[in-house]
């Protein structure tokens, strides 16, 4: 195959800043775009376009698109729970979830009860394989994402139930992107004139679990890949939107999304999962906003297995300013604690821990202070 | 998290829907049961050990024909 770089190819950027300048030159009142996906958050930063856009005279705000960050505290606690309680078993989960301060601290910190330890795994199916090789451990799998990884984590429940693994189960914590977009526009607090959607979580879903954002409310949006050049291309999208007055759901994505997204891996995740009103943290309950496990596998579900009581609440710990950088009500250097008590390697709240974190993000690109 | 960078698949066991990609000149063991019939020489995205996605080749060139001609006509 013919290399890829040309979607980062420093002329093709400028022609298309320059095409976005001149598209925005046109419109009147302000143009800010949310930003849904935490790794469209880094892309942006990384490659500098937050800059070049707001000299373009475009603002990107970023959008709830971390799963690490908007899993609350209770989640985040009831898995250091199992691994500080019970003897002999075994959490697994990805690495940056160990490193999410909670009120009891951190995983990675956190003091495990006799023969148990916590395990950082970077596909799902390792944790099976834990699990089948240590009949004499516990495994619980710490699974948290949106759509991109539900259905590997379905999968996982498939697996266990088909080999009946009595010693596996799952504390999910596993997020709808569509809902927290409706809430945040239903709640009217942000000001945004778009969405830039995330590629890979429509990857799997498709296009139209967003129509209702251009058809009920009125915003145009776009889906968009991760390389510069298709981050680009989907704010053109936008302002031609607006433009011509004709919200949409545009695809600029097109090598990888289809319009359909990935029927089996949504077959996969009806299967095994239903829906639920699940609790974000900084957004509070959103109704059929997460996924479970089906009561049929309650066996392979932690919570059930363990007797776990998880309320969580979406509150941050004192002075953590996670739950409005999320909403996209502030922008992290707004967080009085950003930068000084709050850093990558000492970090007070989950969004300066996940590399899609946008206080992360912004600490090591190094936006300007307001 | 995810390898949001197409990787060429190398190696398929068909019967337990799992093999390998080339991601960037390193092997790595994936899953391919979210995917229909997956083949050797495939361009797939994957993410968390699963290949979600295929690349559409075609659709690719496509677009980078579509940017090249933005650069140079600008
Ligand atoms: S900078 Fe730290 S304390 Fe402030 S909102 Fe971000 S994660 Fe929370």
């Amino acid at each position: 195959m013919r290399p890829m770089n040309g979607f980062r190819d420093k002329r093709v950027i400028a022609a298309l800043l320059e095409k976005i300048a001149e598209r925005r030159r046109g419109l009147t009142s302000p143009v800010r775009i949310m930003e849904v996906c935490g790794t469209h958050t880094m892309t942006i930063h990384r490659h500098g376009l937050k800059g070049l856009l707001e000299a373009a005279g475009v603002e990107m705000v970023s959008g709830p698109g971390c799963p690490v960050c908007i899993t609350p505290n209770e989640i985040h606690e009831a898995a250091l729970g199992l691994v500080t309680g019970r003897e002999n078993t075994v959490l697994a989960t990805f690495g940056d979830m160990t490193r999410v301060p909670t009120r009891r601290g951190s995983l990675q910190a956190a003091v495990p009860a006799r023969g148990s330890e916590v395990k950082v795994v970077y596909s799902p199916e390792e944790s099976i394989a834990l699990a089948r090789k240590s009949p004499g451990k516990d495994v619980v799998f710490f699974g948290v994402g949106f759509e991109t990884t539900i259905p590997s984590i379905a999968f996982m429940a498939k697996s266990a139930a088909a080999e009946r693994l009595a010693n596996y189960s799952i504390l999910s914590a596993l997020w709808l992107i569509p809902p927290p977009l409706k809430a945040i526009l239903e709640s009217g607090e942000v000001r945004i004139s778009g969405f830039l959607y995330p590629g890979h979580v429509s990857a799997i879903i498709g296009t139209a679990p967003y129509e209702f954002i251009a058809r009920d409310h009125g915003f145009p949006g776009a889906v968009a890949g991760f390389e510069p050049g298709d981050i680009l291309l989907g704010i053109l999208s936008v302002l031609d939107q607006i433009r011509e007055g004709k919200p949409r759901v545009a695809n600029e994505y097109t090598r990888v999304v289809r319009q359909d997204g990935n029927p089996v891996a949504r077959a996969l995740m009806a299967e095994m999962l239903e829906p639920m009103d699940a609790c974000w943290r900084g957004l509070g309950v959103i109704p059929a906003s997460g996924l479970k496990l089906k009561p049929a596998l309650a066996a392979f579900d932690a919570e059930s297995k363990y007797g776990l009581r998880i309320e969580p609440r979406s509150a941050d710990l004192p002075g953590c300013r996670c739950g409005d950088v999320l909403r996209g009500l502030i922008a992290p250097p707004e967080c009085p604690l950003f930068s000084r008590t709050c850093k990558p390697d000492s970090p007070y709240g989950p969004c300066m821990v996940s590399f899609e974190g946008a206080c992360l993000v912004y600490h090591k690109y190094g936006a300007p202070r307001p | 998290m995810c390898l949001g960078i197409p990787s060429k698949v190398i190696e398929v066991d068909p019967a337990f829907q799992t093999g390998r990609i080339d991601y960037l000149g390193t092997k790595i063991k994936t899953n391919f049961a979210l995917l229909d019939d997956v083949k050797i020489g495939d361009w797939v995205i994957v993410h968390a050990g699963f290949a979600i996605s295929r690349l559409d080749e075609a659709d690719a060139l496509e677009t980078l024909d579509m940017l090249r001609e933005m650069a140079e006509k600008s």
